[in-house]
């Protein structure tokens, strides 16, 4: 079979998700067109250099509307004969976009592809493309819905994780975060952010706050007890689903979340020819690929099934991983992974996560992909594991091969 | 045919009165519906008729549908009856429809003001009628009420009442109105955006408001250009957030039991996304869907039909004369006695409250007066109400003051010796006619009966707790009680507006009798070490009311304890429920009696507010690791009831099994969606619940052997209501 391999990845910094977050100006066909462009200097992209950018975004609507991902392209220095597809696998569609990308490569549908996406939360809001999911009764009663900080919620009741092994997970993502910062562990991908002038934006990950200690986490109100206890009472709809529990343990809060950040990340997949044609590199093969549905109630458990699955099909045991990247969505999302896999959290997200860095949601797994990449290197191992629960109850994973 | 008659006034106002014949209360018919329409067509046509007016030749406006209606609609399609309700839902909301264009063009001129003149208490398709005129103006007079309960009977307002009110005042003004069913009174009404006006002649007002009408006036806003759903469609940012909401508190409210809910919130969501006759056929889609569930059709005929039934006296001995109380007598102080004494005052009887020493009486007496402060508090009441309560009623120690009572209910201590001395006291000192109830909930009334001198007028009253609130009464003939003693029950529980169930006296009647085994299961699972989450929120999800364990701690654990020893004894070897007894008596043991005690399978803070699960249980009861699926736990609390409902029809203490279910719904909280427990039989099948039994007696014990009754229908697969219900045809 035809083998699909990373000759490289790309991120851009990633911005507060706000209103007075610095990538705030920063529209999303150019937050996109960043990474594409630095894409294309760095591997020299000229004319149809690629069968297809596979982009990962979430919100639709707005200004990352219309089939961003061909707007992203024509916004870019791509040349215009490579299309664009836009793809919506909520928290994992910059993963979707590789695994997509790599399985279009072994399949023979194309030499080479770009995937990756991208997230202007601060822009074009989370939720503002509404969804039958949340509000139709004929789907919400039948799948017992809760938004997701409920869910996360419910992981830390059902397995049992307490508010300050939460908080010290988040304190740990912080740390990590800075000594990686602090020792350049990411000067290989990362993409600074720059005006139409090329005077500079923003040039680190904005959101992260080295200073928290489980003191200043202490003092953060659970954020999703309210909409679980009182209005509109989501607790009770998932003690429906889950009813040997007695109470929702609520133990989620801003501190121990992921972050709400803009960003945008790129990789290049094509196969060996295509490489030796380019006179490119490969740094990594794509072993594996694979997704699975869960419970949408509980819903962000999909790492561990999907690790599962991904394992079992590629025929191998979760020893053979020498390093994990779980994306940070919530910190019970983290510890139930690690939970079920008896894994040693040094070889889990060893730079910090989302928690610290912030998660634009189609961009994401684009990002920690690229992140396990480079950890691999500089670290001399071979196999990594990245992986994503999603929204609606899904899960979203990959592996990868030094070569 | 002449329920809906017109007549023209000088100002060229036409005046459609309906007044359904041979009816006290107006309900529409299949043939009054074509009629409305004639009568429209008509009033259109006419050029002398400037506007019409739509009132009531009754005392109130409406009643709603004929339920029998929709029920014959289905019976009459043959194999295709969801298409038959479909096309007379549709038909209706052309006609309403025609009524609210009234003529006008696709430029919204030249129709005709129809107003309803809302003179009475008005609900179901009569509100749904009310909202399809220009304007609605409704009597002053609190004591009419305007709602659309239809809710409460397991459907929905199908009539377009759904569509319009909530367009008219979003989806989350309309919620409560639609959701909770109530019936409100004018203001509340109006404040609610149900009616536009009140007044003390409102079709007086109708006609001003004819008169004055502009084409403005009589078009609706969803027939006007750039019509938005006030607070938001759901794809709007604040409708969205709106219908997030709606539907979690929905489903969490109903626990996901009552389909009509359901279908009621997705005739709103679907229906806010489409222009006005798209929505209306929505809603017809969503109402046929519940009218063919089978639910739907249970709930009406217990709840409905049944409970009319027996409150009319479906089962009132013949030819006894009326035995309205004037004149009672409650024997015991306590809570029971209590409440027995404030609802009879309201009821407008004189009471007189005996208890041992004057302090508990008046401790009696001033329960009442705790309660209609609270009314007042809630403007439920007034003063002039809480006045004349209490002075119906009599508190005091002196035996004499019982003279010319014509009922006297007993509530003193469950003892059968203490019991016997009152019965003999008290017959020393009332009328020879008077009847004499016990409210025993535990003790045989034959047994009862032996202290008095005139056993054929000792019957069993059993009221729930707490009695203000329960709205069954199980009535329970002793062997020798007559029919002029369950005559006087049967008044009098009419009179205090309760819905009576006549039952034989076999041990713990039939309510108890049911009851226990849920309880006893729920414990008994505890003991197995099952999560006491997953037993309550397993009966909660089965839609009971109160889990079993929060329903023990409720009726408290020394009372379950007392019970169990008594039947043990009186049972012997055939005993089933040692296992529960083992958890019951280590409780006693531990005092933890329940929140009485402010301990029992729950904590509870000072104030005896229940916090969360005793964590001791755990320690008592290690948990299993592999916890059992839901619904074994579901059968396990069900099955126990069921069985118990159907062995009280076997052995005849029930003789009615519209009793059997409106008894279990009202009495305890029987799955209302069900229609009761041979409503639900009936649902599942003879077959496969006496095939079930099997299996839980395997695994459980004797407790959920099958009935024989039941495993004779299973074999011949008959339905309950076919076999014993009344011929009367259900809804």
């Amino acid at each position: 079979m035809t083998e699909a391999y990373i000759y490289d990845a790309v991120r851009s910094v990633r911005g507060k998700g706000r209103k007075d977050g610095s990538l705030h100006e920063v529209t999303a066909p150019r937050l996109s067109a960043i990474v594409l462009n630095a894409l294309k200097a760095r591997n020299n992209l000229e004319g149809h250099a690629v069968e297809d950018v596979i982009w990962g975004n979430v919100t639709q609507v707005a200004e990352q509307g219309g089939c961003l991902a061909r707007t992203a392209v024509l916004a870019s220095d791509l040349d215009q004969s490579i299309p664009g597809v836009a793809i919506n696998r909520f928290c994992a569609s910059g993963l979707e976009a590789v695994n997509m990308a790599a399985n279009q490569v072994r399949g023979g549908g194309g030499d080479a592809y770009i995937a990756g996406g991208v997230e202007c939360m601060s822009r074009v809001p989370m939720g503002m493309d509404g969804g039958a999911i949340a509000v139709d009764p004929a789907i919400t009663f039948d799948n017992y819905f809760v938004p997701q900080g409920i869910s996360a919620d419910i992981i830390a009741t059902e397995y049992g994780f307490t508010r300050d092994q939460a908080d010290a997970l988040a304190v740990e993502s912080q740390r990590r975060a800075k000594a990686a910062w602090d020792s350049g562990r990411f000067e290989k991908s990362i993409i600074p952010v720059e005006d139409i002038n090329g005077l500079p934006i923003l040039a680190h990950d904005e959101y992260m706050r080295p200073q928290t200690d489980m003191q200043s986490l202490g003092g953060l109100k659970p954020a999703f007890k309210d909409m679980g206890e009182v209005m509109p009472g989501f607790d009770k709809v998932a003690l429906m689903k889950y009813p040997h529990l007695e109470k929702i343990n609520h133990i989620h809060h801003a501190g121990n979340s992921s972050g709400i950040v803009d960003g945008s990340a790129a990789v290049l997949i094509g196969n060996k020819e295509y490489g030796e044609r380019m006179g490119l590199k490969p740094r990594a093969r794509i072993r594996s690929t694979a997704k699975i549905g869960t419970d949408p109630t509980i819903m962000l458990t999909g790492p561990v099934p999907v690790t599962q699955k991904i394992l079992r099909e590629s025929g191998m045991e979760i020893g053979d991983i020498d390093l994990f990247e779980v994306n940070e969505a919530f910190a019970s999302v983290v510890m139930r992974f690690m939970q079920a896999f008896e894994t040693d959290p040094d070889k889990v997200n060893v730079n910090g996560g989302s928690i610290a860095m912030g998660h634009p949601l189609g961009a994401t797994g684009a990002m920690i992909l690229g992140t396990l990449l480079d950890e691999l290197e500089r670290t001399d191992k071979e196999v990594g594991l990245a992986t994503l629960c999603i929204g609606s109850g899904m899960g979203a994973a990959t592996i990868i091969e030094r070569v | 045919m002449t329920d809906f008659t017109m007549k023209t006034d000088a100002d060229g106002v036409a005046i459609v009165t309906w007044d359904a014949q041979d009816k006290s209360m107006n309900v529409l018919t299949r043939e009054a519906f074509v009629l409305v329409e004639e009568l429209i067509d008509q009033a259109l046509a006419d050029e002398a008729v400037k506007g019409v007016i739509i009132t009531s030749g009754k005392r109130d406006f409406a009643g709603g549908m004929d339920l029998n209606v929709l029920a014959s609609i289905r019976d009459e399609a043959g194999d295709n009856p969801a298409q038959a309700l479909f096309d007379f839902t549709m038909n209706g909301h052309r006609i309403l429809r025609k009524l609210e264009r009234a003529g006008m063009d696709d430029k919204n001129k030249g129709g005709k003001p129809i107003v309803c003149a809302i003179n009475g208490t008005c609900a179901g398709i009569g509100t749904e009628i009310a909202l399809a005129c220009h304007h609605r103006i409704m009597t002053d007079n609190p004591k009419a009420k305007i709602g659309l309960p239809e809710i409460l009977l397991g459907i929905f307002p199908g009539g377009g009442g759904t569509i319009r009110f909530s367009r008219m005042v979003g989806a989350m003004a309309a919620a409560p109105v639609l959701l909770e069913g109530k019936m409100m009174e004018p203001k509340k009404a109006k404040s609610s955006g149900l009616i536009d006006a009140v007044s003390d002649d409102p079709v007086a007002a109708a006609k001003e408001w004819i008169l004055n009408a502009t084409d403005a006036d009589i078009v609706k806003p969803w027939d006007q250009k750039g019509w938005k759903m006030p607070g938001g469609a759901p794809y709007h940012p604040s409708g969205f957030m709106t219908f997030v909401g709606a539907s979690a508190m929905v489903h969490g409210n109903t626990w996901g039991v009552y389909p009509a809910a359901k279908a009621l919130l997705s005739a709103v969501y679907e229906g806010a996304q489409v222009p006005f006759d798209t929505a209306l056929k929505i809603e017809a889609r969503w109402f046929t869907h519940i009218l063919m569930n089978p639910s739907s059709s249970a709930m009406i005929r217990s709840l409905f039909i049944n409970k009319q039934a027996l409150e009319k006296g479906a089962v009132r001995p013949e030819g006894v004369d009326d035995q309205s109380v004037k004149k009672i007598g409650v024997l015991g102080a306590g809570m029971m006695g209590a409440g027995i004494a404030l609802v009879s005052a309201r009821a407008g009887m004189d009471v007189v409250l005996i208890d041992q020493n004057q302090e508990a009486a008046d401790r009696g007496k001033a329960y009442s007066e705790t309660f209609m402060d609270k009314g007042i508090a809630r403007k439920k009441a007034t003063p002039e109400k809480k006045e004349a309560v209490l002075n119906q009623i009599n508190a005091t120690t002196d035996l004499e003051a019982l003279r010319g009572c014509d009922l006297i209910i007993e509530a003193v201590f469950e003892d059968p010796r203490v019991k016997a001395e009152m019965t003999q006291k008290v017959e020393a000192v009332i009328p020879g006619d008077c009847i004499f109830a016990s409210n025993t909930s535990t003790l045989p009334i034959t047994e009862l009966a032996k202290a008095s001198s005139r056993p054929d007028q000792f019957i069993g009253i059993h009221f729930f707790s707490p009695v203000e609130k329960m709205m069954l009464v199980e009535i329970i003939k002793g062997k020798g009680t007559g029919d002029r003693a369950v005559a006087k029950a049967l008044d009098y529980v009419r009179q205090i507006r309760k819905t009576p169930i006549v039952v034989n006296d076999e041990r713990f009647f039939y309510a108890n009798r049911c009851i226990i085994p849920y309880i006893n299961q729920g414990i008994q699972m505890v003991g197995e070490g099952v999560a006491p989450a997953l037993i309550d929120h397993a009966a909660q999800l089965l839609g009971f009311p109160v889990g079993p364990l929060q329903l023990v701690d409720e009726t408290s654990i020394d009372l379950g304890a007392k019970i169990a020893r008594a039947t043990k004894a009186a049972m012997g070897d055939d005993y089933p429920d040692d296992a529960t007894d083992a958890v019951v008596f280590r409780m006693e043991e531990l005092g933890r009696l329940g929140r009485k005690a402010k301990a029992g399978f729950y904590d509870y803070d000072d104030k005896g507010k229940r916090q969360h699960y005793w964590p001791g249980l755990v320690e008592e009861y290690p948990r299993l690791a592999d916890q059992p699926d839901l619904i074994e736990v579901q059968h396990r609390l069900l099955f126990g009831q069921v069985i118990e409902a159907v062995k009280a029809l076997e052995e005849g203490v029930l003789e009615d099994i519209r009793e059997g279910d409106v008894g279990a719904i009202l009495g305890w909280g029987f799955m209302p969606w069900s229609g009761g427990p041979f409503s639900w039989l009936d649902m599942v099948g003879a077959p496969w619940a006496a095939e079930r039994c099997d299996q839980l007696a395997e695994k459980y014990g004797a407790r959920f052997e099958c009935p024989t009754l039941l495993r004779e229908m299973a074999d011949k697969n008959q339905s309950f209501y076919r076999r014993f219900g009344p011929d009367a045809k259900a809804a």
